[in-house]
């Protein structure tokens, strides 16, 4: 019988065992990250991928036994995306993100956000001129139910009052900050993936957001208030803003890496600037973070003009510089 | 036109026509070895993204009536903010799992969500590189786009929102939701914008030889070599399959058609599984034996 023994059989019998055991290491990690490995079995887990990737190489040519290629192709690629997918630890990450990458691919947008920043602001003045001169252009940018009550209609001292609200006892301000931030967060992650669709959505968005605040601030110009009104608005209307013109830049450079993608193909061009773009957006997302409890908290507890506008300069010239002052480049 | 004449011209002349694709790409890692992986097919992936989305919505409910619960406790406690905080919770959970659900769980060593890890896909980068976070998040923020903007106004139907505008959106997200049958990768919107793909990378669990049972069986029951010419390696893998299936018809059909084919008059007390397994055993035996002298029979038209 000694000699009707497969080769194929003897190889499988000298190398099983070191299978089980990269299989049994890859099952611990897909569970709970590297972590779960010490030192020892971290070294090993190489030298076994590609132990098992040259049994792989050998059974493809010496072997017909389709269950065993099939398991061992299924083994290298789980291994393979192990030892060449691992990253560094999260918190590493995180600190690199805040550190660098974020302000890093604000930067290199720097272009998107002028034009988006730019469409706001053409917006902006656009709805002031037009409800300056006519009030009832106001209904046309902004819905009834945001207005809530707050239309040319409403006496100076009703608006006069909106802005110095005392926060009702059942509406507690965390629900508040809670809801704006979901809000906003929602709807500039919707402004960056719109722009997919070659910018122009996204283009429309940031114009109409310019001009629902040109209406408002117009409808408070026209009575007086607008030194009151913008400490309202801006006090949280600086990181808020800043961060939804960002969201427009990462919109727009997606779309314009998908309808003028240059030298590289249209899909390798958008997977360039989506990736960047959504470095910008986890960014984003904190800032609204911020915007939101400035919006929920600080607004409704300082009702002082000179504070709240004070506390709008302080953010926007933090955020500027920490954004835009040159970095070194990445250290060894 | 008239049927006198018709003009013979031949249809399709230069181009080939390409075999259909069955997903399978090559794959080759730094160290020269193709690892064959396998695209995820359509249906596995609505699968997945239906089981992921039950599960969100399952977590909603417990979440809902976790923030019911809590709203009933405080106030009850005799506090004002009791329904506040329940909403707090609703409103933060919401949005957290609408967003880092799939984020959160691509994000780690097994890329796949639970409903992916269910289907055995996983997620990776295009270029064979590491999935960055960047990529991760890209591919679900354009979810955003694809999913739940059209979803917002199917289900803001009673608020005033007129059948035009939802009848667009229904077109919208038709459009982003047949857009992987478009492409050969079958790439979503999202993988397209974060360079990603959806592979198909199922467990495999090591079995035994079947050759080694083959020739432990029977004691050997020796095959003419003209016997064992009869079949290639084709013909090897098909039987391999009816071996580990184990379907009684099909052994007993395979086992007939085998023996009528090499003219098997040998002792009958065999019974069928165990002739198959031996036939396997002496088949492999000899075209391994073969394959090491350099030449694959790739099936029985293969001439020796």
């Amino acid at each position: 019988m000694a000699e009707l023994q497969l080769k194929s059989h003897r190889f499988r019998a000298e190398r099983e065992a070191d299978w089980r055991r990269l299989e049994t290491l890859l099952s611990r990690v897909e569970k709970g990250g590297a972590r779960k490995l010490n030192r020892d079995e971290l070294v090993e887990m190489p030298v076994l991928y590609r132990q098992a990737l040259s049994s792989l190489s050998m059974a493809r040519a010496i072997s017909l036994d389709q269950g065993l290629i099939g398991y061992l192709e299924s083994l290298c690629t789980r291994a393979y995306f192990f030892v060449y997918g691992t990253r560094s630890r999260p918190l590493e990450r995180i600190a690199g993100f805040f550190a660098r990458d974020w302000p890093r691919a604000v930067q290199a947008l720097w272009r998107e956000t002028l034009a988006s920043g730019g469409l706001m602001i053409a917006g902006t003045i656009g709805a002031f001129i037009l409800v300056s001169r006519d009030p009832d252009w106001f209904y046309g940018f902004i819905p009834q139910a945001m207005a809530s009550g707050r239309d040319p209609t409403a006496s100076t001292t009703f608006l006069h009052d909106t802005l110095y609200q005392q926060p009702k006892l059942h509406e507690t301000l965390g629900a508040l900050a809670a809801f704006l931030f979901t809000h906003n967060a929602q709807i500039a992650i919707f402004a960056f993936a719109l722009g997919f669709a070659l910018c122009l959505p996204t283009a429309g968005l940031m114009l109409f957001n310019g001009c629902m605040l040109g209406a408002f601030l117009a409808l408070f110009a026209g009575r007086g208030l607008a030194f009151q009104a913008t400490g309202w608005l801006m006090i949280h209307g600086v990181t808020e803003l800043f961060a939804v013109t960002l969201a427009g830049a990462a919109g727009f450079s997606i779309g314009w890496a998908v309808a003028f993608p240059g030298e590289r193909t249209r899909v390798d061009a958008a997977a360039d600037a989506g990736r960047r773009g959504a470095t910008v957006m986890a960014g984003v997302i904190v800032m609204l973070f911020v915007a939101g409890m400035l919006e929920g908290f600080a607004r409704q507890l300082i009702r002082d003009d000179i504070v709240r506008l004070s506390i709008a300069a302080g953010s926007a010239l933090a955020w500027g510089l920490y954004l835009y002052l040159p970095r070194r480049a990445r250290p060894a | 036109m008239t049927a006198a004449a018709p003009p013979v011209r031949p249809r399709r002349p230069l181009r080939p026509r390409r075999p259909p694709d069955d997903g399978w790409r090559e794959f080759v890692t730094p160290e020269g070895v193709d690892l064959r992986l396998r695209i995820a097919s359509y249906g596995e992936r609505c699968a997945a993204f239906i089981l992921d989305g039950l599960i969100i919505l399952g977590v909603l409910i417990a979440l809902s009536l976790l923030a019911l619960l809590a709203a009933w406790r405080i106030t009850a406690v005799g506090a004002d903010f009791g329904g506040q905080a329940a909403l707090v919770i609703w409103m933060l959970g919401a949005f957290l799992l609408r967003n880092f659900y799939f984020i959160g769980f691509e994000m780690r060593p097994g890329s796949a969500t639970p409903g992916k890890r269910a289907l055995g896909l996983r997620v990776v980068a295009r270029d064979g590189g590491r999935l960055t976070a960047n990529a991760v998040f890209a591919r679900n923020a354009m979810r955003e786009l694809e999913v739940f903007l059209p979803a917002n106004f199917l289900f803001s139907s009673g608020l005033g929102v007129d059948g035009g505008l939802i009848a667009l959106g229904a077109i919208w997200s038709g459009v982003f939701v047949l857009f992987p049958l478009f492409n050969r990768d079958r790439l979503r919107l999202g993988d397209l914008a974060a360079g990603t793909m959806v592979l198909k990378t199922p467990r495999r669990v090591l079995r035994p030889d079947l050759a080694q049972d083959g020739q432990a069986m029977v004691g050997g029951p020796a095959f003419t070599e003209t016997q064992l010419d009869a079949y290639g390696v084709k013909e090897l893998h098909v039987l391999e399959d009816v071996l580990r299936r184990a379907d009684r018809r099909t052994v007993a059909e395979v086992a007939a058609r085998i023996r009528a084919k090499i003219g098997w008059d040998a002792p009958l007390e065999i019974s069928d599984k165990a002739f198959l397994a031996a036939y396997y055993a002496g088949l492999r035996a000899r075209l391994e034996a073969r394959l090491l002298f350099g030449h694959r029979r790739a099936d029985k038209f293969d001439r020796p």
